[in-house]
């Protein structure tokens, strides 16, 4: 049985308590793995929950299935997401999130698709995902498939130039059968991201490039799923959501510290943040 | 058969034998291969003129996709087409290919082991007039040192069609250089390339030079010179440059005083690169490397480049006499 015939998950309150189970085993994983990317991970956290789960058809037992979804993690150091969600969706056992980063682990520390089956495209070096999205977009319209192709940037990524020579390539080919979202969360590795290399008006930009431009705050579930259908509906041109996130959300530890990138919690910050997203 | 149907055919075989460069025969054999094979996609960066796949364009436009001036974009693109089970061919000038879109071809065509054909032309100094900017001297040995990719130069027309249709029919990474400028017919007429295989034209037994691409035609007139001076002299096409082929290396490094290597490319990290890796550690021989040395190009015609960067059969022939102390 596929996801796609199990049907997704309508209940927004239902997909709260989903995203709640990703947080708590993102912060699971990269505390007993002592390494990995804590901030953005935590931070595209609901958006990445409601495309699995309330969009996306896949099936966990057939990652090959012809007419999946396609979905691509440009911003591939949050790889502990993606790998809790496919944890959650029946990608592989539970108990494999115990071996993020270990040797030989098909957790690799950025996504690897020749040793994760689900994984489309092996990610890590940023600004690179949605020119591969663009491409299966392509390939899946060339074939009459339905399927439609989902891209998760970071803000800071966007700074790549790549990604707007993609975004060119997206609005010139019209291809509609591929949403966008940038994580919006304000931060990169060196500070804010105004302050590093400023990227606004993001909106502005996306829409003069010829893009229908969405914009939601990334942590109200229901206006995720609601943008996710508007984007469903956009003929003819390509859909970015701009997903305004707070950078490591779940935890007063983490929220909005830059320091949270690429450092893992603590025992104790791991027990306290579970509390607090337990309770949120 | 009749007088003038023969003369027709004659005709024909010699028209056939005229120079012709290796970027004519892709663009062709590129066209054939979408006409029997609708999976064939092709990609190129605003040089879909220069490097031929506009004959494929023009016939199959809904199977092309000019990226415009965007290397890095096409790359990805073509990695999202192969994901999808497209085969696509991209193609620009091999300066751009490799290098601009380098990192892109390490994480989403090798690292993501995705079966994307990277066909660049204008590879090495017969590019010509438009110089050092244009002229790729470091590709082979910058897509060489990616793992699974595979590295493919030929020699000619004939090779190249060949070369095409084998890559279009294996699933994995290929990067296939072929070149700006005409070049002579070097192999038989029924060649048929196979990866990892080079062919060899004669084993010599004073030495042995392992060419690849435009070098094959220069290694094969410095070959009959030498053979006229008394030096036997083998010559070898090693079209497949990774995955090599160490049995005839090995043979010819026993058979032989010396190895020289010859390609259009720097001698740093290309077959020459190759070939003394691996001799060093099988069968330790004298070897001799001709092409560009730790240097970039200039202008000129391609025939003053060659002379200019001692890349001719004459210069193939006192380098090897004077190796080999005649
Ligand atoms: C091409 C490239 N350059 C640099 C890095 C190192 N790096 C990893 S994450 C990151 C910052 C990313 O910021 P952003 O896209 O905003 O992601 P988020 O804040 O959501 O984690 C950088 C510079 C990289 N992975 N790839």
């Amino acid at each position: 049985m596929n996801s796609a015939t199990k049907g997704k998950i309508t209940d927004v309150e239902e997909l709260r308590k989903v995203a709640k189970k990703i947080r708590i085993n993102i912060l699971h994983m990269l505390t007993q793995s002592g390494s990995g990317h804590t901030g953005g991970s935590l931070s595209a956290a609901d958006i990445a929950t409601a495309i699995y789960f309330s969009k996306m058809k896949f099936d966990a037992a057939n990652p090959k299935w012809d007419e999946r979804d396609r979905f691509v993690m440009s911003k591939g150091h949050a790889a502990p997401l993606i790998y809790a969600i496919m944890a959650e969706a029946g990608y592989f056992p539970k108990e494999t999130i115990d071996t993020l980063r270990k040797v030989e682990s098909p957790l690799q520390g950025h996504p690897c698709c020749q040793k994760l089956p689900g994984i489309e495209v092996s990610t890590g070096s940023l600004g690179q995902g949605l020119s591969v999205s663009n491409g299966m977009a392509l390939g899946l319209r060339l074939d009459n498939n339905p399927a439609r192709v989902y891209c998760i940037m970071g803000d800071g990524e966007i700074q790549e130039g790549q990604i707007w020579e993609a975004a060119m390539t997206a609005a010139h080919y019209k291809i509609d059968n591929l949403c966008a979202v940038i994580d919006n969360n304000g931060l990169q590795i060196d500070g804010p991201v105004e302050k590093i290399m400023n990227i606004h008006p993001i909106h502005d930009k996306w829409e003069a490039f010829g893009w229908h431009v969405i914009d939601i705050d990334g942590h109200d579930m229901e206006a995720i799923v609601k943008a996710l259908d508007e984007a469903e509906t956009v003929k003819g041109k390509p859909t970015v959501i701009v997903a305004n996130t707070t950078k490591g959300k779940g935890s007063v530890i983490f929220e909005g510290k830059v320091e949270f990138h690429g450092v893992t919690p603590t025992e104790d910050e791991f027990n306290m943040a579970v509390k607090e997203i337990n309770n949120g | 058969m009749g007088e003038r149907a023969e003369a027709v055919e004659t005709m024909n075989a010699t028209s056939e034998k005229k120079p012709k460069a290796t970027r004519e025969a892709y663009g062709e054999a590129l066209l054939e291969l979408g006409k029997k094979r609708d999976d064939i996609v092709v990609l190129d960066a605003d040089l879909s003129g220069s490097t031929k796949t506009a004959k494929f364009a023009k016939e199959f436009p809904d199977r092309f996709f000019n990226l415009g001036i965007a290397e890095q974009d096409m790359i990805g693109t073509a990695a999202g087409l192969s994901l999808t089970g497209k085969v696509p061919f991209a193609s620009t000038f091999a300066v751009f290919e490799t290098g601009r879109a380098w990192d892109q071809i390490r994480l989403t065509v090798c690292y993501s082991n995705t079966n994307v054909k990277l066909v660049a032309t204008h590879g090495g100094i017969t590019v010509g007039e438009d110089g050092a900017s244009h002229q790729a001297l470091e590709d082979i040995a910058i897509m060489r040192a990616l793992p699974n990719m595979n590295v493919i130069v030929p020699a000619d027309a004939v090779e190249t069609t060949s070369v095409i249709q084998s890559v279009a029919d294996q699933i994995g990474p290929f990067y296939v250089r072929c070149g700006r400028a005409k070049v002579p017919h070097v192999m038989p007429d029924d060649y048929e390339f196979v990866l990892g295989k080079a062919y060899t034209f004669h084993m010599g037994r004073d030495v042995n030079i392992v060419a690849t691409g435009i070098m094959v035609d220069a290694a094969l007139k410095a070959a009959e010179t030498l053979s006229d001076q008394g030096i036997d002299a083998g010559v070898i096409n090693m079209a497949s440059i990774k995955p090599l082929d160490e049995a005839v290396l090995l043979e010819a490094a026993q058979k032989s005083k010396l190895i020289v290597t010859a390609e259009e490319h720097s001698i740093i990290g290309g077959l020459g690169g190759a070939v003394c890796e691996f001799l060093a550690e099988n069968c330790p021989v004298p070897v001799k490397r001709i092409g560009v040395n730790d240097s970039f190009g200039c202008s000129g015609s391609s025939s003053e480049l060659l002379k200019l960067y001692g890349m001719t059969a004459e210069h193939m022939v006192e380098t090897i006499k004077s190796s080999l102390s005649i």
